[in-house]
């Protein structure tokens, strides 16, 4: 599951590029991302800019 | 209100969203511009670096849009060695907050409806045909019909994968981007700094692009697949800052995913057109895709505006003559750019300090990007082939 750190994010879209089953929606300020839909691949954590998002078992190093 | 109906929806109004607008409005069609943001314009997602040469392209050169002319740049050696030269042909770094604003207008003045604040959140299809969008304007449902949608939505492209294209990048192929707008620190105004080092940006570069003598935008794009928490694009970038300008103040900071992939295939389907970052138009090299979306957005107007003047439905064999059109333009060229990215992506440090080195010895008025690439390559043989390729493609 993807936490997302509040009050950090730019909503600039790079998650959303790389998410394979498009569960991310990013509107003028305001993201969500679906538990549904997610395959907790992490592809948005690593391509983050600002580290808004993470996992449980999120890479660190 | 939105129309219920139209020729043409344009979902994005960046420079490629817009471009397509004015061309498609100019040839007579009716068209709209919906965009998410409350302003067009804002928040300015790019190192607004863009040639004279391509902005001529489409306009006279504005002074309001220009903020400095370039016509030198320095690449920046991991050890900190200094290759300086003349550009060829003059660049400008942009205010892009006026220059969108202006690109819509225009788009507006030929006749296309703008409309802010709108977000667009799937597509209405007849038999697998696009037919039009839905969404939300100022938080209130709305579906328009539309014989042709263009997918203007930037990188994140999801326009186009509603549509069935696959427009999902790979690690490999975004890169991680940082940008904060720096003052109250001394930088020429006349030159463009290129940092080239794993230490300040693995697997891409760092910029410091001057906004006049005291101002810059000062970024970075990492590759996603060297992005790790700890060493995300914000921690390198900090980390460079606070070495090399800690006085400055920082202005503004924008995130960004930049495509640097293979043109997406296919641009286009059944009753819709993929234009710019949502196309991955964008220069794989350098990252540049302010001139590439336009142009992609001009000669996917052509094409529509061809089919749909005629009376014609935009099925995809139709509309492929945009991508056609695209691959003969600068298909072959980014292709070559981009097997050049791979390579050069991957130098490391001590190469690109020994590319320098033999460099710091070349007399500045020999100097080109000719003859880095050439340096290059001596000291990895591997590059021939694709700068080979790259140069007499050209």
């Amino acid at each position: 599951m993807i936490t997302i750190a509040d009050n950090t994010c730019d909503f600039c879209g790079a998650c959303v590029s790389v998410c394979p089953p498009d569960c991310i929606e990013i509107r003028e300020a305001d993201i969500e991302i679906d538990e549904e839909t997610c395959i907790d691949c992490n592809l948005c954590v690593y391509v983050c800019p600002l580290e808004v998002l993470s996992s449980d078992d999120s890479p660190t190093d | 209100m939105i129309p219920q109906q139209t020729d043409i929806v344009v979902v994005g109004g960046g420079p490629a969203g817009s471009t397509f607008a004015l061309h498609a409005a100019q040839s007579g069609l009716d068209v709209i511009i919906l965009e998410k943001d409350r302003d067009i314009g804002v928040p300015v997602r790019c190192g607004e670096a863009v040639s004279d040469a391509g902005l001529r392209i489409f306009h006279e050169p504005d002074s309001r849009w220009i903020r400095s002319t370039i016509d030198r740049m320095r690449m920046i050696a991991p050890d900190e060695t200094i290759i300086e030269f003349p550009l060829k042909e003059i660049g400008y770094i942009l205010d892009r907050r006026i220059f969108d604003l202006d690109l819509a207008r225009f788009a507006a003045e030929a006749g296309a409806r703008v409309f802010t604040k709108t977000y667009v959140h799937g597509l209405l299809f007849r038999d697998d045909f696009v037919t039009g969008v839905r969404g939300l304007y100022l938080n209130e449902p709305f579906e328009v019909q539309a014989k042709l949608v263009i997918g203007a939505d930037g990188v994140e492209s999801r326009v186009g994968r509603w549509a069935g294209i696959r427009t999902q990048l790979k690690l490999k192929d975004i890169e991680s981007g940082l940008q904060k707008t720096v003052s109250g620190i001394d930088v020429s105004s006349n030159i463009f700094d290129f940092y080239l080092s794993t230490h300040w940006a693995p697997g891409g570069y760092l910029w410091v692009f001057p906004k006049g003598k005291h101002m810059a935008n000062i970024g970075l794009a990492i590759n996603g697949t060297e992005a790790k928490k700890g060493r995300s694009a914000r921690s390198f970038l900090e980390a460079f800052i606070a070495d090399k300008y800690p006085q400055g103040s920082v202005l503004s900071t924008v995130a960004g995913g930049v495509p640097v992939a293979r043109t997406v295939v296919p641009m286009v389907t059944d009753g819709l057109m993929l234009v710019g970052d949502a196309a991955h138009t964008v220069n794989p090299l350098t990252g540049g895709g302010i001139i590439s979306g336009m142009r992609s957005g001009l000669l996917a107007a052509e094409t529509a505006s061809k089919i749909l003047i005629a009376n014609e439905n935009p099925t995809r064999d139709r509309l492929n003559s945009y991508s056609k059109a695209w691959a003969s333009v600068g298909g072959k060229n980014h292709e070559r750019l981009y097997r050049l990215k791979e390579s050069i992506y991957r130098f490391k440090d001590d190469e690109l300090n020994a590319i320098a080195h033999r460099l710091s010895a070349v007399p500045e008025s020999d100097l080109s990007l000719f003859k880095i690439f050439s340096t290059a390559l001596r000291a990895k043989p591997s590059l021939l082939i694709d700068v080979a390729r790259l140069f007499t493609g050209i």
